[in-house]
C-alpha cells in the first residue's frame, strides 16, 4: 500500500524508510571501514593504473562496495572504450 | 554460587543505559535476586540519582579501588528492597582513575555474595567502556530506534565480540509506536535485521520514565506502567525464563504491534 501511495502521489517514503536505507549503507562502509572517500580515491587509482594498459572510458567506471551474506565485494565495472577491437579477436 | 556480571552498554550517550541498569536492578531485586548496580561512569555518575540513593553514598567505587575502604563500606543498600545494593562511581575524578583490571578485580570479590552485578557503562568506547566490558560474562547494548544509536550501537557490538564478550543482546528503548504506524520511525524488524544480534526486550517511550527520574523511584517499582512492564519481562529473559515476543511474521504489522503491546502488559507475573 504504501508503495502504491507512492506510485500514486509521488510522495517521498516515510522517514522511517529513509532511514533505514541510509543505515543500511552507513553500516556497511563503517564495518568493512570502506568510506565513500576511501572507493573515490580507489577508483581515481584503478583508472589510472588500467589505462595505462587498455583504454577505457573513465567516466563510466564504478567501484562499488557491497555486503553479501558470507563474504562482502570491492566490485569495479570498468568498461572499455574499444568494442570493436575486441569483437575481431 | 556465583554472580552474573551484565555489562549495559550503548556507545551514544543519552540512549537509556543508566535507566536501564537502575530498572533492571529494581526489577531483579523485586524477584528475589541478590543485586548490585555497579556505576562504572566515573566523574558523570547518575546511577545513584536514578535509583533515589544518592544522600546515601559515604564512599564510591574510586575509594575501594585506591584502598581508602573495604569494598562493602562501599555497597549502598536499596531499602525498598530485599537485596538492591549501588556502588557508586567518583564524582570528582575521571576516567584514568580506574583501569580494566580493576573492574575485574572488584566483579570477582563480589560474585560470590551476589547473583547479578549490572555495570552501567559510560557512553563512547573509550577507556571508560572498555572498564565497564572488562568484567562482563555478557552484554546488553541500549539503542532508541534512531539512525545516529543504531549505528553506535553498531559500532559497540562490533567491539564487544572483537572481545569475546559476544554475541550481545539488544534492548530498544523509548520507541515510539504510533510514529513506526506511520512509518516514520525505525521498526523493532528493521533495527535487529541492521544490527544482526538478538533482542531481549523493547521498552516504549513512556512518560512515567521521567516522573521516575524525577523523584529516584525507578518505574519497575509498579508494574503498571508500559516502561514498567517491559523492565520487568527483561529481568524475567535474564533470569533463563521464556517470555515469548509477539509472533514475528505472520498478522499485518500494525496487528503484530497491537498484540504485542496487549502482551507486554498481559504477560507479566
Amino acid at each position: 500500500m504504501k508503495l502504491l501511495d507512492r506510485l500514486l502521489h509521488r510522495q517521498e517514503p516515510p522517514s522511517g524508510e529513509i532511514a533505514r536505507e541510509r543505515l543500511r549503507l552507513v553500516l556497511a562502509h563503517d564495518r568493512a571501514n570502506i568510506s565513500p572517500g576511501l572507493l573515490e580515491v580507489l577508483k581515481d587509482e584503478i583508472i589510472a593504473v588500467i589505462s595505462r594498459h587498455v583504454p577505457i572510458d573513465p567516466e563510466g567506471v564504478q567501484v562499488t562496495y557491497t555486503e553479501g551474506p558470507r563474504i562482502n565485494r570491492l566490485v569495479a565495472d570498468i568498461p572499455l572504450r574499444t568494442e570493436r577491437r575486441a569483437q575481431r579477436r | 554460587m556465583s554472580a552474573r556480571v551484565v555489562t549495559i552498554t550503548s556507545g551514544k550517550g543519552g540512549v537509556g543505559k543508566t535507566t536501564v541498569t537502575a530498572n533492571l536492578g529494581v526489577a531483579l531485586a523485586m524477584r528475589g535476586q541478590r543485586v548490585v548496580t555497579i556505576d562504572a561512569d566515573i566523574g558523570l555518575r547518575n546511577l545513584d540519582v536514578m535509583l533515589g540513593l544518592e544522600n546515601r553514598i559515604v564512599y564510591d567505587l574510586v575509594d575501594v579501588v585506591e584502598g581508602r575502604c573495604r569494598l562493602r563500606q562501599a555497597l549502598v543498600r536499596d531499602k525498598r528492597l530485599q537485596e538492591l545494593y549501588l556502588l557508586p562511581a567518583a564524582q570528582t575524578r575521571d576516567k584514568s582513575a580506574l583501569r580494566a583490571e580493576d573492574m575485574v578485580r572488584v566483579c570477582d570479590e563480589l560474585r560470590e555474595s551476589f547473583d547479578f552485578l549490572l555495570v552501567d557503562s559510560p557512553a563512547g568506547i573509550e577507556q571508560g567502556f572498555r572498564n565497564a566490558v572488562a568484567p562482563a560474562d555478557e552484554v546488553l547494548i541500549v539503542t532508541n530506534p534512531e539512525v545516529a544509536a543504531v549505528r553506535d550501537a553498531d559500532r559497540v557490538i562490533g567491539l564487544i565480540e572483537a572481545e569475546g564478550k559476544g554475541p550481545a543482546r539488544l534492548i530498544i528503548n523509548r520507541l515510539k509506536p504510533e510514529l513506526v504506524r506511520r512509518g516514520e520511525m525505525l521498526d523493532m524488524e528493521a533495527v535487529l535485521e541492521l544490527l544482526a544480534i538478538d533482542l531481549i526486550g523493547i521498552i516504549p517511550e513512556d512518560e512515567t520514565v521521567i516522573m521516575a527520574a524525577n523523584t529516584g523511584r525507578p518505574v519497575a517499582f509498579a508494574d503498571n506502567s508500559p516502561a514498567g512492564r517491559s523492565f520487568h519481562q527483561i529481568a524475567r529473559r535474564l533470569m533463563g525464563e521464556e517470555v515469548p515476543f509477539a509472533p514475528l511474521k505472520e498478522p499485518g504489522f500494525l496487528e503484530r504491534l497491537f498484540r504485542w503491546m496487549r502482551s507486554e502488559g498481559e504477560e507479566q507475573r
